[in-house]
């Protein structure tokens, strides 16, 4: 009799402990979305572009000025053309402003392809060093934001950008940036650009887990920096890219 | 070619930009002359090293005016000093700047104690005014006038190096920035001294003969001649610098020459190979030859070295936008150019410039009324009449 009334009990222990645990299981993921599968760890954001996979269609451009509301004819990340004749010359050109559409391509180019541009988040970034406030500042996490309560819109920032990601916002009046979508990324979403990509060709996540997709990628794949003589150390690595690209 | 990254298409710094170095130069080199007056002795600078004193007190007064209209939150501007980011060449300038404007201001308070209380003996609100300049101390014997006189000698020493600092430290901040190919060079410094040295001998020469004019005095020629000589050398030194610099980077042909020759070729042919090195540079190089070394009568000498040193005005206004505006022409992506010019009432425009740069001349002329600024002036014979002939029926 006790035993089985021991029995019962401990039937009703274990299930209450299993209905907690996956209680427990469920409300877990809400408090530290994405920190469980890094096992706690603070990420280190990194950015990624496979250039053979963009077809500029620009989705990602229009994704951008919606999630962010950018000024009118300013933009956080554009797609560039490159247009290579027989002869070797190059031709660049970029999607206009209002309807995100490039134009035919040249019929005389032997080659051409799109390349994706963003802020690169350079793990020295000069923006920050000359920044006169310290408006312009690199979080834990690796990305580099604009503190808008301290900026006083000298433009300083945007001189020394090499990659010219940086722009005055006129309706602020204050320097403008790609923030990698750091209210999405921050809640586990990805960026709206990347989320956007129909092709797959925006690749953000983890650089300091190794199982990341960024981590696979970059060491999988040859990549190149933008400008690396510029001692910034870009954060946003281009596959495929050709030696035109600036 | 002809590709500008899509954020480059208007161009961040504007003509507020160009003005604020070129008003720092005018006061690095009013300082300089009146420094050569009080520190190395040059007596036939005596007629201009007061007003030179007060053209760089009432310039720095002026040269954070184009930087906080420029500003997209001014109302922030003192957070430089409050919160500064030291890693950041632009920091510097508040404490640059305040540590020279204080100096100056000590400088003209010591230089111009004696004028100062004899204004205060008398009434009115002027008098009331140099007062509280004077912290309400009339007092003044020999011994205070010898005390005054060491500490402005000590004050115009310490001025040199400060000066050179500001304006170096002005043309640090466009050479620092690696991004720009136009504007990274360690000799952009060096360049912006010499030639704010440059400007500021030059409206100081300007403005003596506007004022002399208005007021029909008769030109100190030593002082002038003087003026005109050092104004020959510095500029001599000044224009070398900048060929230099430019003939390296071509001789080199680097990556680099590729897009500057261009950006030279295409967009400033006209405002720096024509305007400020073919005609605003050697013009009054020979100009100054002239008067230096062949010695003309004093009358020609002097006309000679006032078209020198207004030709040499607009030169370093040239290079100062050839600079500024120059290199945020060239895109970062090396394939091609943007365009600007100021429009004429826009809040960063060319009215606004020209008031910007009217009200130092305004403020001169409002100190000059509380003390003089100019010794005792010797008044121009008054013109002979012309003669009259009889006409003969």
């Amino acid at each position: 009799m006790s035993d089985e009334r021991d029995d019962g009990l401990r039937n009703r222990r274990e299930a209450l402990q299993m209905a907690g645990a996956a209680v427990g299981l469920l409300l877990l993921p809400i408090g530290r979305l994405g920190a469980e599968e890094r096992g706690g760890r603070q990420p280190y954001w990194g950015y990624a572009i496979d250039t053979t996979k963009c077809i500029g269609c620009c989705a990602c451009m229009r994704a951008c000025r919606e999630e962010n509301d950018v000024a009118e004819g300013y933009f956080r990340t554009w797609i560039e053309r490159y247009q290579i004749k027989a002869d070797g010359s190059v031709t660049v050109d970029a999607a206009t402003t209002d309807d995100f559409v490039f134009s035919e391509r040249d019929p005389d180019s032997v080659k051409a392809y799109f390349v994706p541009k963003i802020c690169n988040h350079c793990e020295k970034s000069v923006c920050n060093q000359v920044c006169p406030v310290g408006a312009a500042y690199r979080t834990s996490d690796g990305v580099v934001l604009v503190d808008t309560k301290r900026c006083i819109g000298c433009g300083y920032c945007v001189q020394a950008c090499p990659y010219g990601s940086r722009f005055i916002d006129p309706r602020t009046h204050m320097a403008d940036k790609c923030t990698l979508c750091y209210h999405r990324i921050t809640k586990g979403q990805l960026p709206a650009c990347v989320q956007a990509c129909p092709k797959g060709a925006r690749i953000f996540g983890d650089l300091s887990d190794p199982k990341s997709e960024i981590s696979t990628i970059l060491k999988q794949r040859r990549y190149r920096l933008l400008k690396p003589e510029m001692g910034t150390h870009p954060k946003c690595y281009y596959v495929g890219l050709d030696r035109e690209v600036i | 070619m002809d590709f500008v990254f899509p954020n480059e298409a208007h161009v961040t710094w504007s003509a507020m930009i160009v003005l604020y170095p070129f008003i720092t130069g005018l006061v690095a080199g009013a300082f300089i002359v009146s420094s050569l007056y009080h520190v190395f002795g040059r007596q036939e600078l005596a007629p201009v090293a007061r007003f030179s004193l007060a053209s760089a007190f009432i310039f720095l007064l002026f040269a954070p005016l184009p930087l906080l209209i420029h500003l997209g939150q001014p109302q922030r501007a003192l957070n430089i000093l409050v919160t500064p980011n030291f890693s950041s060449a632009m920091a510097g300038f508040g404490y640059i700047y305040t540590a020279y404007l204080v100096v100056v201001a000590l400088e003209i308070w010591f230089v111009m104690r004696g004028d100062f209380i004899a204004r205060a003996r008398g009434g009115g609100w002027v008098a009331m005014f140099c007062r509280a300049v004077l912290f309400f101390d009339l007092h003044e014997d020999d011994a205070t006038r010898r005390a005054d006189k060491k500490i402005v000698r000590f004050l115009a020493g310490l001025g040199i190096p400060m000066a050179c600092l500001l304006h170096g430290y002005v043309g640090f901040l466009f050479g620092s920035l690696k991004a720009n190919p136009w504007w990274s060079t360690s000799l952009m410094f060096v360049i912006f001294i010499f030639s704010a040295i440059v400007s500021g001998i030059s409206v100081l020469i300007f403005h003596y003969f506007l004022v002399s004019r208005i007021n029909r005095w008769r030109v100190d020629d030593a002082c002038v001649q003087s003026l005109g000589t050092y104004l020959w050398g510095f500029m001599i030194v000044a224009v070398a610098l900048e060929l230099l610099e430019i003939l390296s980077i071509a001789y080199k042909q680097t990556e680099e020459w590729e897009v500057l020759g261009m950006l030279i070729e295409r967009k400033l042919m006209i405002s720096y190979v024509v305007l400020q090195f073919a005609v605003f540079s050697i013009v009054p190089f020979l100009l100054l030859a002239i008067t230096a070394l062949f010695k003309p009568s004093a009358r020609i000498a002097n006309r000679l070295i006032l078209a020198s040193a207004t030709m040499l005005l607009v030169q370093v206004l040239l290079m100062r936008w050839n600079v500024v505006i120059g290199g945020q022409l060239l895109s970062k992506s090396m394939r091609g150019f943007t365009d600007y010019f100021p429009g004429i009432w826009e809040k960063e425009g060319l009215v606004t410039a020209a008031v910007i740069f009217t009200l130092p001349f305004a403020l001169l002329y409002v100190f000059h009324r509380i003390v003089p600024l100019f010794p005792t002036q010797e008044h121009e014979a008054p013109a002979a009449p012309p003669e009259v002939t009889p006409r003969v029926a």
